[in-house]
């Protein structure tokens, strides 16, 4: 019936008198405190996770919702995604000329502003500008929703709020993570060759030949389709953050925050075990 | 105001066919963070009946209507819907006795990305697929004229007053037809004109759908007006409960004092 993550005394109508005076920790107990508020955030975050999973996998499923979200985290997001894979394209290019050059290998340049792009920064950049908007967004949106016992009201229409909410939010997540980040990888691949060949002309099926020579899908699908790992992670942060909020505003801008902060955190932390499954499966 | 003689007729018709009340709550307590906000509360309404909860601001009357409605679990006690014990239930399972009840929150809680008609066809469009998408039209216009706001489709939450808010969130707790209505704080905030339309609403609904109902309410002139039935909360426990005349002729020395002061 009621559980521990979205039902709190947030929105009863006790008053502050009411509720008995918070213990301050003392300095000595302040390190158990961290840690044992360490673990209740994670015990939640589990619950949670248990609570969308198992409302996602079964019906009704809400695909009215999901293709509305699909849209607001792929469409909507692809813009910035460019601009950014665009951007990191170039500077790589610039960079890495400069490094070749004093080496005297000015050839490999495609490949390497293809190989980087595509393995790593396309990928982790897509992540971090995700995680920013959308991120930022769902935590928001949900806080708000809490806040304003919109939440409480579509569970009191015998509506599930983790399906329809959560469910919904992280699947769009996890689906529009590999596509944006396909798309944030070509606008750096081809920004990567608008900066080689301004300053050393070369044509575009030149560049794309000379980068992926060599190449195999196993080089280029893995740390793609990663980055749905990293959507698990922004949709199901941003969710928890949003749907667990208490107290008005200032709750609203801390789950907005919080939920960027984490889900940048924990994407670039992934990111890291990611890479090392990925050589220790794939080499 | 209802009569002794009402309340007698509408308490022995309380009772739905199977017997068990509409809503029977048993000993239930609560507490948030060590304060003991109900400390055994037991209340029944039956079909047809209205009860109005009244008491102080932080007496626990939100409180027990989001419990009787799973928005809260009780830490002890029991909660009857229609004769179904709701204790254990999955969010899924509480869905189901969701479904025959409407609940109309102090906010009136409407979804603010959605018009007035997609938030009173929001059960519909979950619950209700077997209706067609006219027929759902067509009940989403019912009720909205029902409530008093015929051409209020197209506009969004934060273009309309609090009133009509408040009667919005009538018409989307109506929506699927429910067997249990709760109100919470339906007056609060309001004009006294715009209460009296609301109470007016309330009965006029009452009459016509036979809806057991539970209203929370610090206004007593509205309660008065709505309910059959009145149980005052005092320190979480029910400091009496009756006719207004029954409040009226109490000895209880809070009783007279929320009674003095209203």
């Amino acid at each position: 019936m009621s559980d521990p993550v979205l039902n709190t005394a947030a929105n009863t109508t006790l008053t502050q008198s009411d509720i008995p005076a918070v213990r301050v920790a003392s300095p000595e107990s302040y390190p158990i405190a961290v840690f044992t508020g360490f673990l209740d955030w994670f015990g939640n975050l589990g619950i949670f996770s248990w609570q969308v999973l198992r409302a996602g996998v079964t019906p009704p499923y809400e695909l009215r919702e999901l293709i509305r979200q699909l849209d607001d985290v792929g469409s909507k997001s692809l813009p910035l995604v460019a601009l950014a894979g665009a951007a990191i394209g170039t500077v790589l290019s610039m960079e890495v000329r400069s490094s070749m050059t004093r080496f005297g290998a000015t050839s490999m340049l495609p490949s390497a502003v293809v190989y980087s792009v595509i393995q790593e920064m396309g990928p982790i950049i897509t992540g971090l500008v995700v995680s920013g908007r959308v991120g930022a967004g769902i935590g928001a949106e949900l806080a708000s929703m809490k806040v304003t016992e919109q939440i409480d009201a579509i569970e009191a229409s015998a509506v599930n709020p983790y399906r329809l909410l959560a469910a919904t939010r992280i699947l769009a997540c996890i689906l529009m993570l590999p596509l944006l980040t396909i798309a944030g990888d070509a606008c750096g691949v081809l920004m990567g060759w608008v900066a080689q060949t301004l300053v050393q002309p070369i044509s575009f099926h030149q560049f794309i030949d000379a980068g992926f020579r060599g190449s195999t899908l196993k080089d280029f699908l893995p740390p793609t389709f990663k980055t749905a790992v990293f959507g698990l992670i922004i949709g199901l942060i941003a969710s928890f953050q949003g749907m667990r909020t208490r107290g008005g505003a200032e709750g609203v801008g801390r789950a907005a925050t919080n939920s960027v902060v984490l889900a940048s955190l924990f994407v670039i932390l992934a990111d890291v075990v990611l890479v090392k499954l990925i050589l220790v499966i794939f080499s | 105001m209802a009569t002794t003689q009402d309340i007698a007729i509408n308490q022995a018709t309380a009772e739905p066919a199977d017997g068990a009340p509409a809503v029977a709550v048993e000993d239930l307590c609560k507490s948030f963070g060590g304060f003991n906000v109900l400390r055994g509360i037991t209340l029944r309404v039956g079909r047809g009946e209205t009860l109005a909860v009244l008491g102080r601001s932080g007496t626990g009357k939100s409180v027990l209507l989001r419990l009787i409605i799973g928005l809260e679990s009780p830490d002890s006690g029991s909660i009857l819907i229609r004769g179904q014990d709701t204790a254990g239930l999955t969010l899924d399972g509480m869905g189901e006795i969701r479904k025959k009840m409407g609940f109309l929150f102090q906010s009136a809680a409407l979804y603010d990305s959605l018009t007035i008609a997609e938030n009173v066809a929001f059960p519909l469009d979950h619950h209700r697929k077997d209706m067609s998408r006219s027929e759902r039209s067509d009940k989403v216009d019912a009720l909205l004229t029902e409530v008093g706001l015929p051409s209020a489709h197209q506009k969004m939450p934060s273009d309309i007053s609090g009133g009509m808010k408040k009667r919005v969130g009538l018409a989307r707790a109506l929506a699927l037809d429910p067997e249990i209505l709760l109100l919470d704080e339906p007056t609060a905030g309001l004009d006294p004109i715009s209460s009296g339309e609301i109470d007016e609403l309330v009965l006029k609904l009452q009459r016509e759908h036979q809806m057991a109902s539970i209203v929370v309410t610090h206004d007593l002139h509205s309660a008065k007006t709505i309910a059959n039935r009145l149980a005052l909360l005092d320190q979480g426990k029910v400091a009496i409960e009756g006719s207004f005349e029954d409040l009226q002729q109490s000895d209880i020395a809070f009783v007279k004092e929320f009674l003095k002061q209203s």
